[in-house]
């Protein structure tokens, strides 16, 4: 035999060695067959630790090299990298996880030490029969679209474009700016939002490098990292966008309206004109109208037209129809950004059920010196509230419904407070459960409200009821509370409840993931390719996230992921190609019989038919080596490139036949 | 219908002393929509919710006994008492989700020759009329003029934590069959609040303060009448109505109904046959609107 197989067990420091014996576990590796080397050193994947190895390459000690150490999550690449460096082709090369599957998991050392050997024994039986592969090489197109125009779409966008790189950014509501065009002052330095917003807007809408594609929406994405193929629909505006100059005329004289009249103020808080054309608030981007065809009279009964009279430069269409548009890129990024929490849901809550009770979002709207109110704090009959209460934690921290804290509430429950007592110097009363004020400036900005004031209730809102036990409480609403400080049930009444509802991923995130082939947790938002170190990426190479689409996050965290996701996207172009896996399937076109059931069967769509061969072939730009065609396959037609049947078959016999006699992974 | 609807039916400790009005209405309305109520054979106690908060397995075995015998039947079993519901229910899923819980009740009931199987459907009498009879069969059998402003008081057990299609916070099944009947549902939103339940008995200082606000709002809201589906329930609210007036000096006596009496008196049945006359506050009809001066 000619392989000289080089075993490197690693102590990572006592997070192996503290229940792994590794002295036992050297001279279990020595003794296998085809082992001609067996080392051990405290930190591997360190630079003496990796020079071991490259040294031993060098030396021609090893043509073959198993690393026992961590997962190879963490550290597969290095100990590739050392390979290709030493002159070893890195497919030579197989980590066996003591780590993570082993000493992390298990108590009791001999055992421990028992299932790191078979570990190690498994990986030396697939290594010998691993085969060199090449990798491949393909260029990565500079333009990139980025998904969604909040604050974080737009940073990315302005980000890349201010780089010179091409940028198509999609938005599906009328206008880019998001959730923060509607905040009147962000926390806690209180400065205007529509202040820092609007030139960011406006420099995406005028940047030479973005496309701005506004109304909007993915349809399809296709192809691989650096050639996406990328189909938008463009939904009917009813506005020629060349020919509108926004002057407004037609929304001034619109007869419909998007929202019920009621005559309650609440009912139509709003930044733009409720009307059925409309631009969502005044600064938008582009500030070209749209028709909502639900509730357009002409769209109803064929019988207004008002806008398009009105309209002097005729740019009034209402016979357009949706468009697709398709076009490639060679990166993505995510920012579909958040939605708030539906507090209706908490029945106990009154949402929807009594007038005065808000959300965020509306009181935000409220507050809004844009608004409809003009930025005045107004009860649903006009009237200005003595008292308000400021509900923490509505659908966060809650496991009824979302079980993670939404990280931005208690801030902008103190900026509220905060504005209520300059406005209207009403009395405030703010429940929390916890005040979490983490970031720059935070604890300040509450250590200052605690002068200004308000009273902090710490505890859950139990109910907000009409009823009234007494006198005092007549015609308010009433906050039940557990007030856990005073160890006692209070009820407060109060003129205006304000719900802090919490985040949640927007509904339009599983689409849109499912589109990009990334992953959802069980939380609702994108789970990331590290949670520490790789926060920006994805699973899948050229999809990147930025903002709430990954956690929800506060205005400063979006914008500097926004700002990490397009570094990563320059990282890529700037490398012009990429190297693609070279774990793939492959057909045996002999015994093919086109049967095409692997064409089904792929999650990626690699496989295709060639009808003049009559067989199937898979695109090794696609194709990510899941395997399974190759288990799908009726014919055995298909295998997988480093994961040959006798490669896991070596691999599974390694294990099963057990130094310790008794199979301790499988126990 | 083609077949006659039966049901097992399991009326509980109450129906026979204090419930006893419900028990006797609920009778009447059925047999009067041609519905069979199969009393389960030799039924016991179902150890209501005291007993399952201080002896679990003990008080688990108790309440199976009844799911035992009802599970031969293959029908539903219908039970026309909240705390019954809650107890029953919540034993079967126990049953259901925990394999040593499972283990042990039989192992008490074979001392009794019984075994549990599991799957025995508990519902509560309420979502028989809703559910199963229909506000369309309930109006077409409306027969007297039911000009009533009704507060529905569903009670906590009914729809907390099982229910079968309504909402735990603001239930509507006994809301849509008084319109069915042509009552008034007035907004009660304390429909499922606690009314103090078995805590009478322990600390009547404390459950009075529970039951008043039910009484209170009721009277405000300017309801003729309280209906309830929980015996229970009705107890606290009619019997010691009384009390309460001398405890908070007030002057409360508006009638607490079970359900399917005021389902017996929209079809028109007696009232000597609907038990009404065991009720404590009485019920009047004239005297709608005068119910209530508090």
């Amino acid at each position: 035999m000619s392989e000289r197989i080089g075993v490197y067990v690693c102590h990572c420091g006592t997070n192996i060695a503290g229940k792994v014996d590794i002295d036992e576990v050297v001279e279990f590796a020595k003794g296998l067959d085809d082992v001609t080397l067996v080392r051990e050193y405290k930190f591997m994947c360190s630079d003496p630790g990796q020079s071991l190895i490259q040294k031993d390459i060098e030396d021609g000690l090893i043509n073959r090299v198993v690393v026992a150490s961590c997962s190879p999550l963490m550290h597969e690449k290095t100990f590739r990298n050392v390979c290709t460096r030493g002159g070893l082709n890195e497919y030579l090369f197989t980590m066996a996880n003591i780590r993570e599957q082993c000493s992390w998991v298990h108590v009791d050392v001999e055992r421990t030490t028992d299932k790191a050997k078979d570990l190690i024994e498994a990986a030396v039986r697939r290594t010998r029969l691993q085969e060199p592969l090449t990798k491949r090489e393909v260029p990565i197109n500079p333009r990139t679209l980025v998904i969604g125009g909040g604050i974080a779409g737009i940073q990315a966008a302005l980000d890349l474009a201010d780089a010179g790189k091409n940028v198509v950014l999609v938005e599906k509501e009328p206008s880019i700016g998001g959730h923060m065009a509607k905040f009147d002052k962000t926390f806690p330095t209180l400065d205007c939002s529509a202040c820092i917003l609007t030139p960011k807007m406006v420099s995406v809408g005028q940047h030479e490098n973005i496309e701005l594609m506004s109304w909007s929406e993915v349809e399809d994405v296709g192809g691989y990292v650096g050639n996406f193929n990328v189909t938008v629909r463009k939904k009917a505006r009813y506005v020629d966008v060349d020919l509108c100059n926004g002057c407004g005329a037609c929304w001034e004289k619109c007869p419909g309206t998007r929202v019920p009249r009621k005559g309650n103020v609440h009912e139509k808080l709003s930044l733009g004109p409720v009307t059925s054309i409309f631009i969502p608030f005044m600064q938008a981007v582009p500030a070209i109208p749209v028709i909502d065809a639900e509730t357009c009279i002409r769209f109803k009964n064929g019988k207004c037209g008002i806008c398009a009279e009105v309209c002097e430069r005729n740019a009034i269409k209402y016979d357009m129809e949706d468009e697709l548009v398709e076009f490639e890129v060679g990166n993505i990024i995510l920012a579909t950004g958040f939605q708030p929490f539906d507090p209706a849901q908490i029945g106990n809550y009154g949402y929807g059920i009594f007038d005065n009770v808000l959300t965020a979002v509306e009181f935000e709207i409220m507050n809004c010196a844009s608004g409809n109110t003009g930025g005045n704090i107004l009860m649903a009959d006009g009237t200005e509230p003595k008292s308000i209460g400021i509900v923490h934690c509505v659908g966060s921290r809650d496991k009824n419904y979302n079980e993670y804290c939404s990280r931005v509430c208690c801030m902008y429950a103190l900026k509220y407070a905060h504005l209520i007592k300059e406005k209207i110097d009403a009395e405030v009363y703010d429940f929390y459960i916890d005040m979490r004020c983490f970031g720059k400036g935070y604890e300040e900005f509450y250590d200052r409200l605690l002068g200004e004031d308000v009273r902090f209730v710490r505890g859950k809102v139990a109910e907000v009821t009409e009823v009234h036990l007494e006198e005092a409480e007549r015609g308010k609403l009433v906050v039940k509370v557990e007030d856990t400080l005073v160890g006692s049930i209070r009820r407060i009444p109060l003129d205006m409840v304000v719900l802090c509802t919490g985040l949640e991923a927007h509904e339009t995130l599983p689409a849109v993931a499912n589109l990009c082939n990334v992953s959802i947790g069980k939380d609702g938002f994108v789970i990331e390719k590290h949670p520490k170190l790789g926060p920006v990426a994805t699973a899948t190479d050229g999809v990147f996230i930025a903002g709430a689409c990954q956690s929800p996050k506060d205005i400063p965290d979006t914008v500097a992921q926004a700002s990490a996701a397009s570094s990563a996207v320059l990282s890529m172009i700037t490398r012009e190609k990429i190297e693609i896996e070279s774990a793939t399937a492959e057909v045996n076109e002999d015994k093919c019989s086109g049967c095409k059931i692997c064409n089904t069967l792929c999650p990626y769509l690699a496989i295709k038919y060639d009808e003049e061969k009559g067989v199937s072939v898979v695109n090794e730009a696609l194709c990510k080596g899941c395997g399974t065609c190759v288990a799908g396959c009726p014919s055995n037609a298909i295998s997988a490139k480093h994961f040959q049947n006798n490669q896991i078959l070596a691999e599974i016999e390694g294990i099963l036949r057990s130094s310790s006699g008794q199979a301790g992974i499988l126990a | 219908m083609a077949t006659k609807q039966s049901y097992i039916y399991y009326p509980g400790c109450s129906a026979e002393a204090t419930g006893k009005p419900y028990e006797i209405s609920a009778r009447a309305v059925c047999e009067h929509l041609d519905i069979e109520l199969k009393e389960l054979a030799d039924w016991n106690c179902c150890g209501a919710t005291a007993y399952l908060s201080v002896e679990d397995i003990a008080s688990m075995a108790v309440a199976a006994r009844n799911l035992a015998i009802a599970e031969s039947t293959g029908l539903d079993l219908i039970t026309p008492c909240s705390a019954c519901y809650i107890t029953l229910s919540k034993v079967d899923h126990y049953f259901e989700d925990y394999p040593d819980i499972r283990t042990k009740i039989n192992n008490a009931l074979s001392a009794a020759g019984l075994e549990y199987k599991g799957g025995v459907n508990v519902r509560h009498l309420l979502y028989v009329f809703s559910e199963d009879i229909g506000m369309e069969r309930l109006s077409g059998m409306v027969r007297a003029d039911l000009s009533l402003r009704v507060a529905p008081y569903y009670g906590c057990q009914v729809v907390r934590p099982f229910t079968e299609r309504d909402s735990p916070d603001v239930p509507f099944a006994m809301d849509e069959i008084i319109s069915a009947l042509g009552g008034d549902v007035v907004d009660y939103p304390l429909k499922t609040k606690c009314c103090s339940g078995a805590l009478i008995g322990i600390d009547e200082k404390t459950a009075l303060g529970l039951a008043k606000p039910l009484i209170e709002c009721a009277v405000r809201s300017g309801a003729d009448c309280i209906v309830t589906c929980c015996p229970l329930c009705q107890l606290n609210l009619d019997a010691y109505q009384y009390k309460i007036n001398k405890v908070y000096g007030t002057n409360y006596h508006i009638p607490v109904l079970f359900f399917t009496q005021l389902i017996g008196l929209a079809f028109g049945i007696d009232e000597g046959r609907l038990g009404l006359n065991m009720n404590i506050v009485p019920y009047r009809p004239a005297a709608r609107a005068k119910g209530a001066s508090g």
